[in-house]
C-alpha cells in the first residue's frame, strides 16, 4: 500500500480553508433569514397579520397607518403581468428562431446582441422605461380614455412591465435555447422524415420535448421580474393602489423597500420593521419560484444529457 | 464520439431519402402547412427584431439624450444641483472604482476556493454538498434588494456594525456576485479532463499540487470571463446600495472607510434620472452612455478571452 512519507497537514488545511469559502455562501443565505425574521417578528407585534397578509390598503404615512401588504404585491403582480405578456412571446420566438432557423452566421451576431441586452444594468432600462417607451410607445398607441387612458400620466405600471420584458427576454431566450438544443438530434430527424414542416417539428416535437427547461426560463424570469427594482422605482411610480390596470401608477413591494430604507430611517420605527416584512414576502416569493425552476433546469438536463 | 461523427452524414441521408419518399407519397405538403410554416417563421423573425430593436432603442435614446452633455467635465466635475451644465460624475466615478475593487478582492480568493473546494475536494453524495450546490444556484437568483436588506441589517448594522461607509457597500455588492464566480469558476474547472488530473497525481503531485500547477493554470480563462462578468453586474448595481449608505448627492471624493458617505456611478444616474428636468435628464442619460461603454468594453474583453483561450482538449 502506497502511503505519504509525512501526514500532509498542508494539504488538509488547505482544503478546510476551501470548505470555509463554501461554507460561506450557507452562512449568506442563514444571514439573509435572520436579518429578515428579526424585524419581521418586531413587525407583527406591532401590526396584526391580518391587516398586513389581506388588507389592501398601504398606507404606512396616514394616522393611523395602514400595512395591508396585498396593495403593493398586486403593484408588483400588476407589472409582472405586462412585463410577461411582453417577455414570454419575444423570448420562446427568439429561442426557437436561434435554436431551429437561423444560420450559424445570424446566430454570432444575434446571441452576443442578445448577452449585450441581459448585461445593460437595470436603471438604465428603468430610464429606457420611463423616457422612452411611455412618452413615446405607450401614450401614441394607447386607446384614448380605456382604462382610464394613459395621456399625461408621467408613471404607468405598464411601461415598468414593458421595461422589465425586455430585461428579462434575454433570460428566456437563453435558457430556453439551451433547452431545445439539448433535445437529441434523433427526434428532429425523424419528424422531418415523416414529412414534417419546420414549424410543425418546432412547435409539435422540439417544443414539448424541451418544455421543462422552457417552463423552467418562464419562472426565473418571473423571480427576476418580481424581484426586479429600478425599473419600477423610475417608471411605475409610487402610489399604491390594489389593482392590476396597466395604465396606472402603482408601487411594488421593491420600491417601497428601496425608497423606505434609505439611510437615515431610524431603526425602530414601525417604517424600518415594514421593510423587513415586506422582504420576507418577498423573499419567500422568489425562493419558491427559484427552487421550483431549479429543479425543472435539473429534470431536462437528466432526461437529455 | 468517432462513431457518432462518421454516422451523421449517413443519418442526413436516410432523413433526406425518407422525407423525399414520404412527401412523394402525400404528393407534396399540403397547403395549409406551407403557409402556417411560412407565417410561423415571420413571427419568429418579428420576436427577434422586437428584441433587437429594444436594445437599438436603448442605446439611440441614451445617446439622442446624453450627447449634449457629454464633456470631459462630465468624468471630472462633482454634481451640482445649481449648476446643471457644469455638474458630473467625479465622486459617484471614484465611489465605483472603489466598490468595484473591493468585490475583486473578495470574490476572486472566496469565489474560486469555493468553486475549487466544490469541484475537486466534495463528495457530492453528501447531503450537505447538495445542500450547498442548490444555496448557491438559489443565491444568485435572489433579488439584489434583498442583499441590500442584508447589506443593511448585518454589515451596515448588526453582528459587523461597519457603518454607512463604501467598504460596506463593497461588501454587499461582493455577496451578490459571489455565486456568479463560483458557478462560472466551477464550469471552467468542470471543463478541464480528469486525466491530467490523474496523469499529476500519478507522478506522485499530491491533490493540492496537482490543482495549483495543472487544473488552475488550464482554467483561468474561463474563470477570468466569469469574474469580469461579476463584476460587470457589481458595477451596474443601483438598488442594494441604495439600502447600504450610497448618498444620492456626494461632491466630495468618498474614501473606503469615510463616515462622510459615498456614491456610485449608477446610483448618480438615478438620482439625475429623478429629476424632471431638461439638464439633469441628458446629465443621466450621458452618464448611461458612460457606462455602458465601460460594460461593453468589459464584456467584449470577457468574451473575446472566452474564445481566444478556450482549450479543446
Amino acid at each position: 500500500m502506497l502511503q505519504a512519507e509525512s501526514k500532509r497537514y498542508g494539504e488538509r488545511a488547505i482544503k478546510w480553508l476551501l470548505a470555509l469559502c463554501a461554507l460561506l455562501s450557507v452562512l449568506t443565505t442563514t444571514a439573509i433569514v435572520i436579518s429578515l425574521i428579526g424585524p419581521t417578528i418586531g413587525f407583527f407585534e406591532i401590526v396584526p397579520a391580518d391587516e398586513f397578509f389581506f388588507g389592501i390598503d398601504w398606507t404606512p404615512q396616514f394616522e393611523p397607518p395602514s400595512f395591508g401588504v396585498l396593495s403593493i404585491v398586486a403593484g408588483t403582480l400588476n407589472v409582472t403581468l405586462w412585463g410577461m405578456l411582453f417577455a414570454i412571446p419575444v423570448g420562446l420566438g427568439a429561442a426557437v428562431y436561434l435554436s431551429e432557423y437561423a444560420s450559424p452566421r445570424v446566430r454570432k451576431t444575434v446571441k452576443p446582441a442578445l448577452e449585450v441586452l441581459a448585461g445593460i444594468p437595470t436603471v438604465a432600462i428603468g430610464f429606457f422605461a420611463v423616457s422612452f417607451i411611455l412618452p413615446e410607445i405607450i401614450v401614441p398607441l394607447w386607446p384614448e380614455g380605456l382604462l382610464g387612458g394613459a395621456a399625461g400620466k408621467p408613471f404607468l405600471a405598464l411601461a415598468a412591465g414593458l421595461g422589465i420584458g425586455l430585461m428579462v427576454v434575454p433570460i428566456i431566450a437563453s435558457i430556453s435555447e439551451d433547452a431545445m438544443s439539448a433535445v437529441p438530434r434523433g427526434l428532429h430527424e425523424g419528424a422531418y422524415a415523416l414529412g414534417a414542416t419546420k414549424a410543425k417539428v418546432a412547435t409539435k416535437v422540439i417544443f414539448p420535448a424541451a418544455l421543462s427547461g422552457i417552463v423552467a426560463s418562464i419562472v426565473l424570469a418571473i423571480s427576476r421580474a418580481v424581484g426586479e427594482t429600478m425599473i419600477v422605482v423610475l417608471a411605475a411610480g409610487s402610489t399604491p393602489k390594489f389593482t392590476l390596470n396597466p395604465v396606472e401608477s402603482i408601487q411594488a413591494m421593491t420600491s417601497y423597500i428601496a425608497t423606505t430604507a434609505t439611510g437615515d430611517i431610524s431603526t425602530g420605527s414601525v417604517d424600518y420593521k415594514s421593510v423587513f416584512a415586506v422582504g420576507t414576502v418577498l423573499f419567500a416569493m422568489t425562493l419558491v419560484m427559484n427552487v421550483v425552476s431549479i429543479r425543472l433546469v435539473r429534470r431536462y438536463r437528466e432526461v437529455y444529457e | 464520439m468517432e462513431a457518432g461523427q462518421a454516422s451523421a452524414p449517413r443519418n442526413r441521408l436516410a432523413v433526406a431519402g425518407a422525407r423525399a419518399t414520404t412527401e412523394a407519397m402525400l404528393r407534396s405538403q399540403p397547403r395549409g402547412d406551407v403557409i402556417r410554416n411560412t407565417v410561423f417563421a415571420g413571427l419568429l423573425l418579428l420576436a427577434v427584431g422586437i428584441a433587437l430593436a429594444g436594445l437599438l432603442a436603448l442605446l439611440i435614446q441614451a445617446f439622442a439624450k446624453g450627447s449634449s452633455a457629454l464633456s470631459l467635465d462630465l468624468l471630472t466635475n462633482p454634481p451640482s444641483t445649481a449648476f446643471p451644465e457644469k455638474a458630473g460624475y467625479r465622486p459617484a466615478i471614484i465611489g465605483s472604482l472603489q466598490l468595484v475593487a473591493g468585490v475583486i478582492l473578495f470574490v476572486v480568493p472566496v469565489g474560486i476556493g469555493a468553486a475549487i473546494y466544490l469541484e475537486e475536494y466534495a463528495d457530492n453524495s453528501r447531503w450537505w454538498n447538495r445542500l450547498v450546490e442548490i444555496n448557491i444556484q438559489n443565491l444568485a437568483a435572489v433579488p439584489s434588494i434583498i442583499y441590500g436588506i442584508l447589506g443593511l441589517a448585518f454589515i451596515v448594522r448588526g453582528p459587523l456594525d461597519l457603518g454607512f461607509i463604501l467598504a460596506a457597500g463593497s461588501l454587499t455588492l461582493a455577496l451578490l456576485v459571489l455565486p456568479m464566480v463560483i458557478i462560472a469558476s466551477r464550469e471552467a474547472l468542470r471543463a478541464v479532463p480528469d486525466s491530467i488530473r490523474q496523469g499529476s497525481l500519478a507522478l506522485g503531485a499530491t491533490q493540492w499540487q496537482t490543482i495549483r500547477t495543472q487544473v488552475l493554470p488550464a482554467s483561468i480563462p474561463g474563470i477570468a470571463t466569469g469574474v469580469i462578468l461579476a463584476v460587470s453586474r457589481a458595477l451596474g448595481e443601483t438598488a442594494p446600495l441604495l439600502l447600504v449608505g450610497a448618498t444620492v448627492f456626494v461632491t466630495f471624493d468618498p474614501t473606503p472607510f469615510g463616515t462622510d458617505g459615498y456614491s456610485a456611478m449608477p446610483v448618480q444616474i438615478f438620482n439625475y434620472a429623478l429629476r424632471p428636468q431638461e439638464e439633469f435628464q441628458a446629465l443621466a442619460a450621458a452618464g448611461i452612455l458612460v457606462m455602458l461603454v465601460v460594460l461593453l468594453a468589459m464584456n467584449s474583453f470577457a468574451i473575446w478571452l472566452r474564445n481566444r483561450y478556450e482549450q479543446r482538449w
